[in-house]
């Protein structure tokens, strides 16, 4: 297909890059057909230099027991101005959960998800996005420093 | 019946009240049958139209708190969202961290990782059982559950120190050996726990109380459970032959003989079974790990040389324990990333660490096998009676902490 990049890491690993992410669901279809039945998981990671997200969908079989063996990573980016992406609900129903997830972590809008609220987080989340890496978290060191 | 009611009611001046059948039903978030989280059950009389799972009363966001800690300091937080599944927690971040640093692990402390593994396995299970008995109003089962459970956990208090949170698995090995004593307790404890599984047969497995709450109830179809994205002991109860420890063996597993419990039901019972038989397998894979665990080191040469000798004299001549090095402290493995798998309790747990070679990960994901299970237990309660939410919930061995993270 035009506009991926795929790439053998090992022999159970194998990484597909999808560069438009317009054909994101095509790619998917693509993929569920030749037998990756399931999502296990969705990880987005925040990139503020390039101010992009890269979102990682780990891809399995459980139908077939060859490519079982197999873990595809399917690797699509959005950027910070439009960080919209096609949802794969109607491709995978598993990734109901890891798209609401990423959503309320990232703030990443699965077009077309049935049920795109927040999950995890309290209330005053809202609109706060966690796993951007603009959002700090306070540490206390881990040795008391000596006195001057 | 309404009409006839009314019919003999006119000219009383009584009037008949509808009441409604639908609405909604807040269930916890306190514990008794929801865990820490509140399932909002919309009904049709008894039978559940949906669920609304709200879930996050446990969050310890894990995945941020990594940003901030040394690739060695998250272990402890790691293996908490799930305290009584804690070595395969362990070990799966270990794995990923070992697959970027390209660290190999020596035989024996593979063979001691699928040791404490199914030790943990067994405790998982009972624990579970457990839950899903009191949940059935099956007290007995629940005091047996945790009762048994402890003879393993104190099988891994004497390997590890710890009763749960054991932090035992450290990369490039283990921490402590195997000593004569924990053999002798191990070989006692699959002793009792073969007497005990013939006794949970009598009273739980073969109840007919017990079959009549769970036979033919939450049954999830082999396509539904594909499709759901099912893990672990819920997706082999629904036919489906898939075990990461066949798939990709890490550990010992390439080197053990077991065999893979596949029901075709889809059941409650059938979910249950499967961890019934688990627990006889991973007996069976103790037993053998007992017998063939080769003599050697427990950490990885590459490690092991920087323990200063004085340190190695008093603590692994003397002790047969690991003392950390100081490369532990904080170091940088290289640029990348790395998913690893493991076959936990509740069924399949996947990293991603993703490395910008500093000291602490640019990006860890932690997808526990609960978490997968939310959307299942949300699809499989719909079109259940009200009465079953809570035998759909046990049978699945949904363990909200391990969901949350």
């Amino acid at each position: 297909m035009k506009g991926v990049g795929v790439k053998v890491e090992s022999s159970n690993r194998l990484s597909v890059e999808v560069n438009d992410k317009s054909i994101l669901v095509n790619v998917a279809n693509e993929l569920k057909g030749k037998g990756f039945d399931h999502v296990k998981s969705i990880t987005g990671i925040d990139f503020p230099e390039t101010r992009t997200i890269q979102l990682v969908y780990h891809i399995s079989s459980y139908s077939d027991p060859e490519l079982a063996k197999v873990i595809l990573s399917l690797k699509v980016s959005v950027s910070y101005d439009e960080p919209e992406v096609e949802s794969l609900y109607r491709v995978w129903p598993s990734v109901w959960t890891p798209e609401r997830e990423t959503y309320e972590d990232l703030g990443v809008i699965f077009r077309g998800h049935p049920d795109l609220r927040r999950i995890f987080l309290p209330e005053d989340f809202e609109g706060v996005y966690p796993l951007r890496k603009d959002f700090k978290v306070k540490t206390e060191g881990l040795f008391v420093d000596k006195r001057a | 019946m309404t009409s006839g009611l009314e019919g003999m009611l006119s000219g009383t001046g009584m009037e008949v009240e509808v009441v409604p059948v639908e609405g909604e039903l807040n269930v916890g978030p306190q514990h008794p049958g929801s865990g820490h989280m509140r399932i909002l059950v919309k009904l049709n009389g008894d039978i559940i139209e949906d669920v609304d799972l709200d879930v996050g009363y446990v969050h310890r966001s894990v995945e941020k708190l990594s940003e901030n800690r040394n690739y060695i300091h998250l272990i402890p937080l790691v293996e908490r969202p799930a305290i009584l599944d804690s070595i395969h927690m362990n070990l799966g971040y270990v794995m990923a961290v070992e697959k970027i640093l390209g660290v190999d692990v020596p035989p024996r402390a593979q063979y001691l990782r699928s040791f404490a593994a199914e030790v943990n396995r067994i405790a998982s299970h009972l624990y579970g059982m457990g839950i899903l008995a009191v949940f059935m109003g099956h007290s007995t089962g629940f005091m047996w559950g945790f009762g048994d459970r402890e003879v393993w956990v104190e099988i891994l208090q004497a390997l590890t120190g710890a009763r749960v949170t054991n932090s035992y698995i450290i990369p490039g090995g283990v921490r402590r050996d195997l000593s004569p004593a924990i053999k002798e307790m191990t070989e006692k404890g699959i002793t009792y726990m073969r007497r005990k599984l013939e006794d949970w047969q009598k009273i739980f497995i073969n109840n007919p109380n017990i079959k009549a709450r769970m036979q033919g109830v939450g049954v999830m179809k082999r396509e539904d459970a594909i499709r759901w994205g099912a893990v672990g002991p819920n997706l082999r109860a629904s036919g489906v032959y898939y075990d990461v420890r066949k798939m990709e063996p890490y550990a010992a597993y390439d080197k053990l003989d077991f065999e893979v419990p596949v029901y075709k039901e889809g059941d409650a019972y059938a979910r249950t079974l499967v961890r019934i038989e688990e627990i006889e397998q991973s007996m069976k894979m103790l037993e053998q790990i007992l017998k063939e665990i080769p003599e050697g080191n427990i950490l990885s040469d590459r490690f092991f040389r920087q323990i200063p000798p004085v340190r190695l004299k008093k603590w692994w001549e003397g002790q047969r324990r690991i003392v950390m090095p100081g490369y532990y402290a904080s170091f940088r493995p290289p640029k990348g990333e790395a998913v690893s798998r493991v076959e936990a309790g509740r069924g399949e747990l996947l990293y991603y660490v993703v490395s910008d070679g500093s000291s602490k990960p640019y990006r860890l994901r932690m997808i526990t096998p609960s978490y997968r299970l939310i959307y299942v237990f949300k699809e499989l309660a719909k079109g259940c009676r009200y009465a079953d939410l809570v035998t759909v919930y046990g049978s699945l061995d949904y363990f909200p902490p391990e969901a949350d993270r």
